[in-house]
């Protein structure tokens, strides 16, 4: 392994590393070791505290929270790109009437905390008569503060394009909106892919925070269990079996965003050849410049 | 404007110990950030895999769920005891560590390859050429991102106030129980929030133009 940071190692750079590499270890096995020699001490292994994990009851009911986490998840993640398509239109509007309100809702999602956001819905809005599930004040607050994080995201996505797309779409006569809808959104799509799967798991993290105004989800549930007396308390227990489900569900999605990522670059790179002259005959394919002259790129379409 | 100025104590408190947590968690995740950013580009194989694993999982770790973990957790294990506010600054660094240690790791990518090769022709080591040549040069390259990290951490402080941290997320359930408006009391808080994002920003745009490296 080389790299620009540091030259390859003669052998006593390596014995050095073998050196350092073997205390890093120790390090970290020391840490962990007296983590879990602690939980082992306070009796977070014994098979009383573990035990309430062994009824069926109590996995379909992991079951039932697990759904409405992405019950959640799923309705905001839907709702807040289709409120992130509509902000970026906005944004991108050509109406300064249009354009700096929109940057200013944009602006002011982004700069409240999502809490804040989810507590205006669940405890703020029923003190002027609108009441409102935990469910829907998650999902709503998920949506305004995402929608806002997308609208940004296909913003960018549609101005780091190539300006010879918008002037190619104007020049064949297309309209505004058939030129955003065929030309444009297409391609910032696809190159924002990957922040955008990214930005996905965001929301899949935030759910969580339903935890706080009692929505019924994984943690909601693991506090539950943890107080349970007679299984001796079992919270720490609990929350490692429903913090690995949570974990191993943001794993999954962030690896799709690395995956695409890495798929895209693949497709991206003749991109900077895009001042090129590009055969006509290529370029009326109308996916996008990205993967043009590069046959590993046709493998995504 | 009353509901403001009737609880000042309150929001002054809840403020207050929104700002203890954001100063010292930032101050922490900057060192530790910048420690496992130096591991994830480090010539040694260990650390390297010990500052991926790292951010890989607490990256992907709800925020909550950290909390859960130290505020639940923590007193259960015997350990020395600790007040909410310390535990969830303890939380608030680890998590935010991650974005740190990720945004230098691409503020290190922005530094021109001349610049490190330079640093090794000369016979720096490589934590030489890290502390002398190459952060200086990253930090510059990453004020954007690490103020937007910053920010972030801001607003994620008032997730404590789930996990007994007498915070600005606070606030609401302090004056529910005098009787207050919840609405108009959250619409105060977010708006505050707003007013010391707005701040962050501009200290963001003042430190970018002021640091912006001629290339």
């Amino acid at each position: 392994m080389s790299s620009v940071l540091f030259d390859a190692p003669g052998p006593r750079a390596r014995r050095r590393q073998v050196v350092i590499g073997a205390i890093t270890l120790i390090v970290v096995a020391a840490i962990l070791g007296f983590i879990v020699y602690r939980f082992a001490v306070t009796g977070q292994f014994s098979a009383q505290k573990w035990s309430i994990f062994g009824y069926q009851k109590v996995w379909s009911d992991i079951a039932g929270a697990l759904g409405r986490t992405l019950a959640a998840f799923a309705l905001a993640g839907v709702l807040s790109l289709v409120l992130g398509f509509i902000l970026a239109m906005g944004r991108l509007s050509d109406h300064a009437v249009v354009r700096v309100p929109v940057m200013l809702v944009t602006e002011l999602f982004r700069a409240i905390p999502l809490l804040i956001l989810i507590m205006l819905f669940y405890y703020g809005l029923p003190t002027i008569g609108i009441r409102w599930s935990p469910y829907a004040a998650v999902v709503a607050g998920l949506t305004l503060y995402n929608g806002a994080v997308f609208a940004e995201i296909f913003r960018a996505g549609v101005e780091s394009l190539p300006k010879g797309q918008r002037e190619a779409g104007m020049a064949i006569g297309l309209r505004k909106g058939q030129l955003m809808r065929m030309i444009l959104l297409p391609q910032a799509v696809r190159a924002m892919l990957p922040i955008i799967v990214a930005q996905l798991v965001v929301v899949l993290k935030d759910t969580a925070l339903g935890f706080i105004v009692t929505y019924q989800e994984l943690l909601y549930l693991a506090k539950f269990y943890g107080t349970q007396l007679q299984y001796g308390s079992p919270i720490i227990p609990s929350a490692i079996v429903m913090g690995s489900i949570y974990i191993a569900l943001c794993l999954i999605l962030a690896g799709v965003a690395k995956m695409l990522e890495v798929r895209l670059r693949g497709g991206r790179k003749p991109r900077g050849g895009g001042k090129r002259p590009q055969s006509p005959a290529m370029a009326s394919t109308g996916t996008s410049v990205m993967n043009l002259s590069n046959p590993a790129g046709g493998a995504q379409a | 404007m009353n509901v403001l100025l009737d609880n000042l104590d309150i929001f002054v408190t809840g403020f207050r110990n929104t700002l203890i947590m954001f100063v010292c968690a930032g101050l922490i995740a900057l060192v530790l950030g910048t420690i496992v950013g130096t591991f994830r580009v480090s010539p040694v194989a260990p650390m390297r895999a010990l500052g991926t694993v790292y951010v890989n999982i607490v990256r992907n770790t709800p925020l909550t769920l950290i909390f859960f973990f130290f505020a639940f957790g923590y007193p259960k294990l015997g350990l020395p005891r600790a007040s909410y506010l310390v535990l969830a600054i303890i939380a608030l660094s680890l998590y935010t560590a991650t974005y740190v240690a990720e945004a230098l790791r691409s503020g290190i990518n922005t530094v021109p390859l001349g610049q490190t090769e330079a640093a090794r022709a000369i016979g720096l080591t490589f934590g030489q050429s890290m502390t002398l040549v190459v952060l200086p040069q990253a930090f510059r390259a990453i004020v954007p991102p690490l103020m937007n990290v910053f920010i972030a951490l801001l607003k994620n402080t008032t997730i404590a106030a789930g996990f007994s941290v007498a915070d600005a997320g606070a606030i609401r359930a302090y004056l529910s129980e005098r009787g207050e408006p919840q609405l108009v009391v959250l619409l105060w808080v977010a708006l505050i929030f707003v007013l010391l994002v707005a701040l962050l920003s501009w200290a963001q745009r003042a430190l970018e133009k002021k640091w912006r490296l001629a290339r």
